[in-house]
């Protein structure tokens, strides 16, 4: 893949476009403003539900917690039938084995944080290293951050050819990049980090950690979505995208499916090209999706503990 | 010279300004909200409804809930559950206290409200009384219930076995149609008194009180969505009170016995407790009693192992 760059100009990413900010957020807005039911609305919660990475990310995680989640990745609710899993486990490089061999054959693909995650303070032989275990432990898929202090002294090469190396050594697996958007301040600055980071060989463009706040929003999803759109015009090269943190309710996850749609097309609503990173998101869209069967509302107390 | 011209046109002025609010002024009518998670929120479905009262006079726009408000009424009280169920059971009882005095300050306007849902000024009065005093009424049962429904268990194993009331969780309560102020408080203070939160929903004919209360609970230290109250048509609302799995007890108050046997049958779903209260008179002393906290209570018995302390020759 990073030899395949060179077929395409790299351009100053000094002057990346520059973001309406009013603009972003009043279209953002109206992206909620649609009105899904019955059917569309279930098959959106399952797809939802297939999209999700479920996650955990924390100093307090055992083997036995995620050999739980990878449970519950591959069953999310048993008692209703024709539930499709979520779309991947995301973890920290020293859980991937474990997650690896808990989930089996199951189809449902392992992702691993890297590269001295969440801060990405660190040298850049210990974050190809941290990437390299976390690929030889069996991860399909690498969650890396970039360096926000860097970007911020403008220092763009430093952050492209990082970015750059960490995608040759992730080999196949598929990589996303983190911009942490809660710390780059502006929407312009979103815009620049993403075109550095499709430019330099991301697979996907991911808003957040979930440790810092705010994380994912609407509208900053909204420029990255738009700025993968103008990658695949100019290169046709697709791009995923993962919001990450705080979605963690059904109705808000619909309403980024319909700006997925609305801004990138049907092709980007399948979880090869769009995922949630979340933890409290999948209960309760099971618990949607068991009220659009039932027309019962539902109480937490009848779903799994996360 | 200046003062006198400027003196007489004031006066002028005056005059006309006086003339034209006797004659012309508009009153500003209040809008009547619901109440959810702390904020007064309108209803998400856009829906008014005008009750009249007997001489015809329409008492103002009053939210028509729809399920969807009694979802989010869910949503808050259970959120509202653990933070208010673990308080000490004396604060809540200062609580309670603090809603009795807001209630009190407020007494005249309650009395004017009841009066235009048809009472008499004298009717009016012994009611909003009444509902003062239930409040002390359960404020002071806060911190006693639980000492007098307990017990130490006899058991003839190695344990210390001891039952406790505890609160059941979200309660819904559909509030009686008469009684609009005192009905509605008798049913709230025993839930909240006993560590629940809940979800009512006014008398349909005589909401004004209702909305009212809510102002006051919302100025006296109770925490946002203990008690939400929502306004609108029991007709619409009373299936959704007894099946969401997320409520644990309904109460009603209306003598109806199809709604009834429907209540029944559909609070099987989650097992949740259900109580018909429509033979109780609110203005009489049997419309409170420790018993009403005691409904929305479960018994938890704990075995705790210790020390053959009979083999040692003691008792516990």
């Amino acid at each position: 893949m990073s030899r395949s760059q060179s077929l395409f100009a790299i351009p100053d990413f000094s002057v990346s476009p520059r973001i309406d900010q009013a603009g972003a957020e009043e279209r953002a807005s109206r992206f909620t403003k649609r009105s899904i039911k019955k059917e569309s609305k279930l098959n959106g919660l399952k797809l939802v539900l297939n999209m999700i990475d479920l996650t955990t990310l924390e100093g307090k995680d055992t083997e036995g917690k995620v050999k739980q989640l990878c449970y519950k990745a591959m069953h999310p609710h048993d008692a209703v039938p024709d539930i499709p899993t979520v779309a991947a486990i995301c973890v920290y490089p020293s859980m991937v084995k474990v997650a690896k061999k808990a989930l089996g054959d199951a189809g449902i693909k392992v992702a691993s944080v890297a590269t001295a995650f969440p801060s990405g303070q660190a040298p850049k032989d210990i974050k190809i290293r941290d990437t390299k275990y976390a690929v030889s432990e069996g991860a399909d898929e690498v969650d890396m951050v970039i360096s926000r202090g860097k970007f911020h002294a403008g220092e763009y090469n430093f952050v492209f050819d990082e970015i750059a190396a960490i995608k040759e050594a992730c080999g196949d697996a598929r990589l996303k990049v983190i911009l942490e958007t809660g710390e780059l301040g502006t929407f312009d600055k979103v815009r620049r980090a993403s075109d550095i980071a499709m430019y330099a060989g991301a697979d996907f463009i991911k808003t957040s950690t979930g440790k810092i706040q705010p994380a994912a929003t609407m509208p900053v999803t909204l420029v990255m979505l738009e700025a993968i759109r103008d990658f695949y015009y100019k290169t046709g090269r697709m791009v995923g995208m993962k919001p990450a943190g705080g979605i963690s309710k059904s109705k808000l996850a619909l309403h980024y499916l319909v700006m997925v749609k609305e801004v990138l097309g049907e092709d980007w609503l399948t979880n090869e090209w769009f995922r949630f990173g979340a933890s409290s998101l999948a209960n309760d869209v099971l618990m949607q999706i068991v009220k659009e069967k039932t027309g019962v509302y539902q109480a937490a107390n009848y779903f799994s503990v996360d | 010279m200046e003062k006198t011209i400027k003196k007489s046109s004031l006066s002028i002025s005056e005059d006309g300004l006086e003339k034209k609010t006797s004659s012309k002024r508009l009153e500003v009518l209040k809008t009547y909200k619901i109440y959810i998670g702390g904020q007064f929120p309108r209803t998400e479905s856009g829906r008014y409804y005008q009750p009249v009262n007997v001489s015809g006079k329409k008492m103002g726009n009053v939210c028509l809930s729809s399920r969807k408000d009694f979802r989010d009424a869910v949503v808050a009280a259970r959120g509202a559950f653990s933070g208010w169920s673990g308080r000490a059971a004396f604060n809540r009882g200062q609580i309670l206290y603090r809603m009795a005095e807001m209630l009190e300050g407020r007494k005249a306007q309650f009395i004017e409200e009841l009066i235009q849902q048809d009472s008499t000024k004298t009717k009016a009065e012994k009611e909003v009384n009444l509902a003062i005093d239930r409040l002390i009424y359960y404020s002071g049962w806060c911190d006693k219930f639980q000492q007098l429904f307990s017990a130490v268990n006899p058991v003839s194993s190695s344990h210390f076995n001891f039952s406790v009331p505890e609160p059941t969780g979200v309660v819904a309560i559909i509030a009686p149609q008469g009684d609009s102020l005192l009905g509605l408080v008798s049913l709230i203070a025993p839930v909240i008194a006993g560590g629940n939160t809940c979800v009512v929903l006014a008398s349909e004919t005589k909401p004004l009180c209702a909305v009212t209360f809510a102002e006051v609970l919302n100025s006296s230290d109770l925490p946002g969505g203990v008690v939400n109250i929502l306004t609108g048509k029991p007709k619409e609302l009373n299936e959704w009170f007894v099946t969401h799995m997320d409520v644990n007890a309904t109460l009603y108050c209306e003598n109806d016995s199809a709604i009834q046997s429907m209540m029944r049958e559909k609070s099987a779903l989650n097992l949740k407790r259900i109580f018909f209260y429509d033979t109780v008179n609110w203005d009489k002393t049997k419309g409170q009693s420790p018993y009403f906290i005691m409904d929305t209570q479960e018994i938890k018995t704990t075995w705790h192992p210790v020390e053959n302390i009979a083999g040692a020759g003691g008792g516990y």
